[in-house]
């Protein structure tokens, strides 16, 4: 019995890796464009203007990641979910006009919480039948799930045209969340703040579901063996389906809030998306949360600070940045084990 | 004769025959049977479709890789010919250049992309040719001062194949032999050469490699072949071929722009043509151009009259309304992709594949 | 011998167009070990894969406890009482010796008292507590994913090849392991290195080429030297 303790026991003890140089980029990124932009409140703007970019293109992003990661499908028609939750939005938001038109703070949340509850709801019962008609027949069939979710994504844009029209909708910001606050010079709009908050709450959410909750830890070691979690006495399709609707409602929430910063809505607002989307996904390592929210905001400060300083380059440098990063990290910020 | 000019890939199902004999001979008469611009358009664009068509199923049916750059090496193929034309004039001496010089790019940059994300799964492969090929349309269209921006550029070509031109004072059945015509048929000649001429790489050794990738990797790759250089082969020969479309559009049209050569609707467009028609056959993609292209342009003006009939019932009117027929074709793609894999063609086999099968 | 826990008849396995497993009749008795021995490939992998419904048996049955897990599906074979430990050994790497174990624990938390049992012969564990899985040594992961399989008390559990890749001085620890396990608990250990073996083993049966060759008690086995170089021929040699 001794030894045992002693040969198993006083093995080295490894040190914890925490791979923290993809967190230092996005800071250091922005300290080194300070100098370049040259002024504090420009830069101040770009930045914020950047962060709440990237807040939203997380939100969509994140379920994609997600789903890809634990169940191996990459849904090509994840941005009809973006729009289809957009346009759900409008259900709420143009009918109940005097409340976005309202000055009162309380009244403008609560029409935007109601629009984006519904469009929760609705894009993640659209996900939960979307698995089960379109997704669940081609399981691990990789060339059928790519044109199978981009047949689904065209009959859902075309479907938005039928019940909503052809026409544009326009979608006004509720009246307090116009504006900006100016604090010294920088002008800071306040809706960005806002979709920088929500973002947050999304990321913080996914984080602690992820890291504090039994399903989170199962989802965690689904992405990395599915199988091992079904012999462990868990059924892997439960977690798929729960984390293809949430990830379908994520969309739906990054959609509205996308919606009302275009201020406009067309049926390809997701679709436009698709290729932003891919791009986080894989700067930030197919799978994997963390690395997809840094991805995120790599690629809208970049954009934002190139259409700045340099705007024929901004056209491109969301895919210059993708080939930089993985021309140092192949496989993405944080590449994720796979069995 | 016959067997060799199709590289021994015989239809093998008489009703296929008979439909693909149709579609040949009203398009190689079609100057002459059809009247009007519009028709003749429809005509030539189902040439070029054909070439376009065909060669992502050298990709996707043979091979089994999804490229969403298809649009990208068929811009590259007009583009390289509107600029050439545009920056040297109107002669066949800019129409080499323009292609040779676009047919290069087009080979940089499939070798480049393939040997960068080929040797990783297809859906990575997939993604990243989906935001290769969108950056390629937004700098098309955004370097206005030398792409000529949205708007496209119109150019001039060589004055044999300008509408204006007259070979013979004469007409034949009717039809004035001019430009135009010439122009049709050297969109049709070149349609059929490529055809044959994927028909005969897809029957060669090196398409059956690439084949039996497609249906194990790992067991080809196990019998010692390199499938990351059978791929890219692959690739390039596709995306060659996509850019030669290109050209051929960009000499028909007269002119290029982003919209109606790199847009992402070409590319969805391709894609319902190669699964509706039957992945994986070549013979698919020249059914289902034909039938895609006549329905774009006549099924619509149906839908139009069920819409009109339907005014009154709002949901419907719009489910038929013209600009709708997408979301129909979306449906029938789904369809297909779940029920017939091997599209209208393999359906057209089916009756006869038992037959065939017997062979030894 | 005591009542019989676990019975294959006759079961064929395919994958893919392989067909891998020829007819495995195997009887694992109700307490202590039954080794399964075989050199490479002879499908033992194949068949503890096929117990835990991860493929399943295109022919023959698997009965367990009494009823028949022929098709059923993996989490449900698993809540009827089996652990499995793969060759690979399936930890989550991304996740922590503690979350490991607790993903292991459907009862929902931990037994504290199971728990200081299990550090009794797998110290490493507690030391590595709150470490991620994948940073571990071999040795430790290999604890990790045994531990996880008894975390809490199950009526079968498949073990796939402990020893691979082991220093003899840790495979010393891992035999006094099980001999602490066997007291409690039915095993059905898939191995290749005989001597491990062979003064742990109860009962044992021998594969080669997707059958089983030899089923009998491993003290007879032991002794009879002819018969092992019959059957394990060259493995036995390769592990010395
Ligand atoms: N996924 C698979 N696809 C095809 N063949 C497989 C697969 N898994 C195993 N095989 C084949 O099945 C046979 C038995 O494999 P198995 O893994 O059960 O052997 P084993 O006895 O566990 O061998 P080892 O001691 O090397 O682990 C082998 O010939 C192997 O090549
Ligand atoms: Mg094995």
């Amino acid at each position: 019995m001794t030894t045992t303790q002693m040969t198993l026991a006083d093995a080295e003890l490894p040190k914890v890796r925490v791979d923290i140089l993809p967190l230092l980029i996005v800071p250091v990124l922005a300290l080194l464009m300070l100098p370049l932009v040259g002024s504090f409140p420009t830069w101040v703007t770009l930045t914020v203007a950047g962060l709440a970019m990237g807040m939203m293109v997380f939100m969509m992003a994140s379920g994609l990641t997600l789903i890809f990661g634990l169940m191996d499908v990459l849904n090509f028609g994840h941005g009809a979910f973006v729009s289809v939750g957009a346009f759900t939005g409008t259900l709420v938001l143009l009918p109940m006009k005097n409340w976005v038109e309202a000055d009162s703070v309380l009244m403008n949340l609560s029409v935007v919480g109601l629009a984006i509850v519904l469009a929760m709801v609705v894009t993640g019962l659209l996900g939960w039948a979307f698995e089960r008609i379109i997704i669940r027949p081609v399981y691990g069939l990789h060339l059928k799930q790519i044109l199978i979710t981009m047949g689904g994504m065209i009959v859902a844009e075309q479907l938005i045209h039928v019940i909503w029209g052809a026409e544009q909708i326009p979608l006004p910001l509720p009246e307090t969340f116009r504006g900006a606050f100016i604090i010294g010079d920088a002008a800071l709009e306040k809706y960005r703040l806002i979709a920088v908050c929500v973002g947050l709450t999304v990321f913080i959410t996914m984080f602690l579901v992820l890291n504090r909750t039994k399903v989170g830890l199962l989802i965690r070691a689904g992405v990395e063996n599915g199988e091992m979690v079904e012999a462990l006495g868990y059924r892997i399709r439960r977690l798929f389906v729960g984390v293809f609707m949430a990830g379908s409602a994520l969309a739906g929430l990054g959609g509205v809030m996308w919606g009302l910063y275009k201020e406009t809505l067309t049926a390809a607002i997701g679709g436009e998306m698709t290729v932003l989307v891919f791009i986080v996904i894989i700067i930030g390592g197919l799978g994997s949360v963390g690395g997809c929210f840094i991805g995120a905001m790599l690629v809208a400060l970049v954009a934002n600070y190139a259409g700045f300083l340099a705007p024929k380059l901004a056209l491109v440098s969301d895919i210059l940045l993708m080939v930089t990063i993985l021309l140092w990290r192949p496989q993405g910020l944080y590449p994720v084990a796979k069995r | 004769m016959l067997r060799t000019l199709l590289s021994g890939d015989l239809p093998r199902s008489r009703m296929l025959s008979a439909t693909l004999l149709v579609v040949f001979i009203g398009l190689a008469l079609a100057p002459f049977v059809v009247s009007g611009a519009r028709s003749l358009n429809v005509a030539a664009t189902i040439c070029v479709f054909v070439v376009l068509v065909a060669s992502y199923d050298l990709l996707l049916g043979y091979t089994g890789v999804v490229s969403f750059a298809h649009t990208m090496f068929y811009g590259i193929g007009a583009y390289g010919v509107g600029l050439a034309l545009t920056g040297m004039g109107p002669s066949w001496t800019a129409i080499a250049v323009g292609t040779v010089g676009a047919l290069l790019v087009s080979l940089v940059l499939a070798l480049v992309i393939g040997l960068f994300s080929l040797r990783v799964r297809a859906i990575f492969y997939a993604m990243i040719t989906l935001a290769v090929a969108s950056a390629f349309a937004v700098l098309a269209s955004q370097l206005s001062d030398f792409t000529g921006g949205e708007d496209g550029l119109t150019f001039k070509v060589p004055e044999l194949l300008q509408p204006s031109f007259h070979l013979l004072e004469a007409t034949i059945m009717g039809r004035a032999i001019d430009g135009k015509l010439i122009t049709y048929y050297l969109l049709f000649f070149s349609a059929l050469g490529l055809f044959l001429f994927m028909l005969r790489i897809v029957n060669s050794p090196f398409g059956r490699v690439l084949q039996a990738i497609r249906e194990n990797d790992f067991r080809a790759e196990a019998l010692g072949y390199r499938t990351v250089i059978y791929r890219t082969l692959a690739n390039c020969l596709s995306a060659l071929i996509a850019t030669l479309a290109g050209v051929l559009m960009a000499l028909w049209l007269r002119y290029v722009g982003p919209k109606t050569m790199l847009s992402f609707e070409i590319m969805t467009d391709i894609l319902l043509i190669v699964v509706i028609g039957g992945m994986g056959t070549i013979y698919g993609a020249l059914i289902g151009s034909a039938l895609f292209i006549l329905a774009q342009n006549y099924l619509q003006v149906l839908m139009g009259q069920t819409s009109a009939a339907l005014s009154g019932v709002p949901f419907l009117a719009n489910l038929f309304h013209p600009d709708r027929w997408l979301l129909w074709l979306g449906v029938l793609f789904v369809l297909s992709v779940y029920f017939f894999p091997t599209g209208i063609v393999g359906k057209l086999r089916a009756g006869t594949l038992a037959k065939v099968d017997r062979r030894p | 011998m005591s009542e019989t826990l676990l019975q294959l008849t006759g079961v064929h396995t395919h994958i893919g167009e392989y067909h891998i497993l020829q007819g495995v009749d195997l009887t694992v008795p109700k307490d202590g070990i039954t080794v399964l021995l075989g050199r490479n490939g002879a499908g033992k992998t194949t068949t503890l894969r096929t117990i835990m419904g991860l493929w399943h048996a295109s022919r023959g049955s698997v009965s367990f406890n009494g009823s028949d897990i022929t098709q059923a599906p993996t989490p449900d074979i698993s809540c009827a009482g089996i652990a499995y430990v793969p060759e690979s050994m399936g930890i989550f790497s991304d996740l922590t010796v503690r979350e490991n174990l607790y993903l292991a624990a459907r009862q929902g938390e931990i037994d504290e008292k199971r728990l200081e049992w299990i550090f009794g012969f797998f110290a490493a564990l507690k030391k590595f507590w709150n470490q991620p899985a994948g940073t571990l040594s071999g040795g430790q992961k290999q604890m990790v994913a045994i531990a996880r399989a008894i975390v809490e008390p199950r009526k079968l559990i498949l073990i796939d090849e402990p020893t691979k890749g082991l220093a003899p001085a840790i495979i010393q620890g891992m035999i006094a392991a099980f001999r602490e396990l066997k007291a409690t608990e039915t095993i059905l250990l898939v191995e290749q290195n005989f001597n491990f073996v062979c003064s742990l083993g109860d009962t044992v049966a021998v594969m080669d080429g997707g059958r089983i060759v030899h089923s009998g008690m491993m003290s007879e086995l032991a002794e009879n030297r002819d018969r092992q170089h019959k059957l394990l021929g060259l493995s036995l040699d390769s592990h010395q």
